[in-house]
């Protein structure tokens, strides 16, 4: 045997056919990333800050360097329809209790979904460039639209 | 109450969010629209099973997942066969008595793009259809191969420019109809077959919920803008789908038992084709003086389409 292969000893250690057979209504596991740690419950009956997140959930992982507008969020003038909520296609809007409570920056990437069907006027949600603070965003917002007749 | 109520949006928020951020679909990307507020509007265990497409590239890039629920990916073309195999073993656990929680709701959905569902897997879909498993196929319609870059498909419309389907001197684009998927899928007698919008969502989460209710296979059709291949800009997701739906280029109906038809949105205003057109890229060259017949062409399939579901909503057969 060449020396390279030394540390390969298990070379034809099993017969072929000879494994474990299941039965067909039984799983064996491939690859499974598991989303939570441990056994998970159905996670519709727990808010995101109850769940215990594994490493392989997305959760877990950020898209913030996609965006290079970002949504400022104007609590004063939401009226908290949950426009935006239902039409993230990021998950990021975050709503407890039938209240918009921001954004989550971690995971929007800014495509401005949100700002569109914000119904408020003025809007409640605005675009801004990424490098905006939020305290100049908001001071900057602009005055109520009238009517254009 | 294994299904929760949505009498108005800010009672909907409450559900828990099962389909994580983070995920690499597109900025404005409306799959993962229809596929929140199909994992929002039950709180049922679910088991899905994508098959190849934008959807389940984007939402299991190793390490991660985007899905708090069970999740299965498998080839292009049997996310329907997953489905329905995984309601089998399910059924038949059940019946041995080897399910660890065997009182749990649990249901089986299967999520597939309109390239898996309108062709290559057509075939599988449509096996599972006949078996009559208890299960949910959602196509996440957006008219083309978008994962692999824009290629045609079956249920691209006349008239679209794709990457093999191009448009310019001697072509408009795409010369042949879209295949009318909802109407085969009701002739397989599914208990549900539904076309819905995400802009219309309380019509989209309760014709989810029939659907979930519903013992047997049935078959949704959804309406999913594609920002990247449709050409337009990301923020313009939900107004396009406007168009789709106040043009009637996308009417919003569900056909019950295969034959009782109801058509659950009527625009106020009916807008013509061409505002549905304009918004996006891929119908740019029909705007040319030589192409403007093919407006007309598009515009007099979509009135004809209109006086059917009408009719056929009427007749009740």
């Amino acid at each position: 045997m060449s020396k390279g292969l030394e540390g390969n000893d298990n070379r034809g250690a099993r017969e072929l056919g000879a494994e474990e057979k299941v039965g067909w209504d039984q799983v064996t596991q491939g690859v499974v990333l598991h989303s939570f740690v441990g056994e998970s419950e159905n996670s519709a009956f727990l808010k995101p800050e109850e769940r215990e997140y594994n490493d392989f959930n997305s959760y877990t992982a950020t898209v913030a360097s996609w965006r290079i507008v970002k949504p400022v969020y104007n609590r004063d003038i939401c009226i908290d329809c949950q426009n935006c909520w239902v039409w993230c296609p990021d998950t990021s809007i975050i709503s407890r209790d039938k209240q918009m409570l921001g954004i989550d920056y971690d995971h929007c990437k800014g495509c401005g979904v949100c700002v569109e069907v914000c119904p408020t006027n003025p809007k409640s949600l605005l675009m801004f460039g990424e490098a905006e603070e939020t305290e100049t965003a908001l001071a900057n917002w602009p005055e109520k639209k009238k009517k254009e007749k | 109450m294994a299904i929760t109520s949505i009498k108005n949006l800010k009672e909907f928020s409450t559900n828990n969010d099962r389909f994580e951020g983070a995920h690499l679909l597109c900025p404005g990307c409306a799959h993962s629209m229809i596929v929140r507020e199909l994992m929002n509007c039950t709180d049922d265990n679910l088991v899905i099973a994508s098959n190849t497409g934008c959807l389940e590239v984007s939402t299991a890039v190793y390490p991660y997942t985007s899905w708090d629920t069970s999740w299965i990916h498998i080839g292009f073309e049997n996310a329907a066969t997953a489905a329905s195999c995984a309601e089998s073993m399910y059924k038949a656990r059940k019946k041995k008595g080897t399910l660890p929680d065997a009182d749990a709701p649990v249901k089986f959905v299967a999520f597939g793009g309109d390239g898996s569902t309108y062709d290559i897997g057509f075939q599988w879909l449509s096996g599972a259809m006949e078996r009559g498993h208890d299960f949910t196929y959602i196509c996440l319609d957006n008219e083309n191969y978008a994962n692999t870059g824009g290629q045609r498909s079956s249920a691209t419309p006349v008239g679209a420019h794709t990457s093999t389907a191009q448009a310019g001197s001697t072509s408009y684009g795409k010369k042949q109809k879209k295949k009318d998927m909802v109407a085969i899928m009701a002739a397989h007698g599914a208990p549900y077959v539904a076309q819905l919008a995400p802009n219309k969502w309380k019509s989209m989460a309760k014709g989810f919920q029939k659907a979930l209710e519903t013992e047997g296979p049935c078959f949704i059709n959804t309406v999913s803008a594609c920002t990247t291949e449709w050409k337009f800009d990301p923020k313009d997701t939900i107004n396009v789908t406007d168009l789709a739906t106040d043009t009637l280029m996308f009417p919003i109906y569900e056909i019950i038992d295969g034959h009782e038809l109801n058509i659950l949105y009527r625009p106020k205003n009916i807008l013509k084709v061409e505002d549905y057109l304009g918004a996006q890229g891929r119908y740019r060259h029909l705007f040319k003086s030589e192409n403007k017949h093919i407006i007309e062409r598009i515009q007099k399939d979509i009135d004809e389409k209109w006086e059917f579901l009408q009719r056929r909503e009427e007749a009740r057969i």
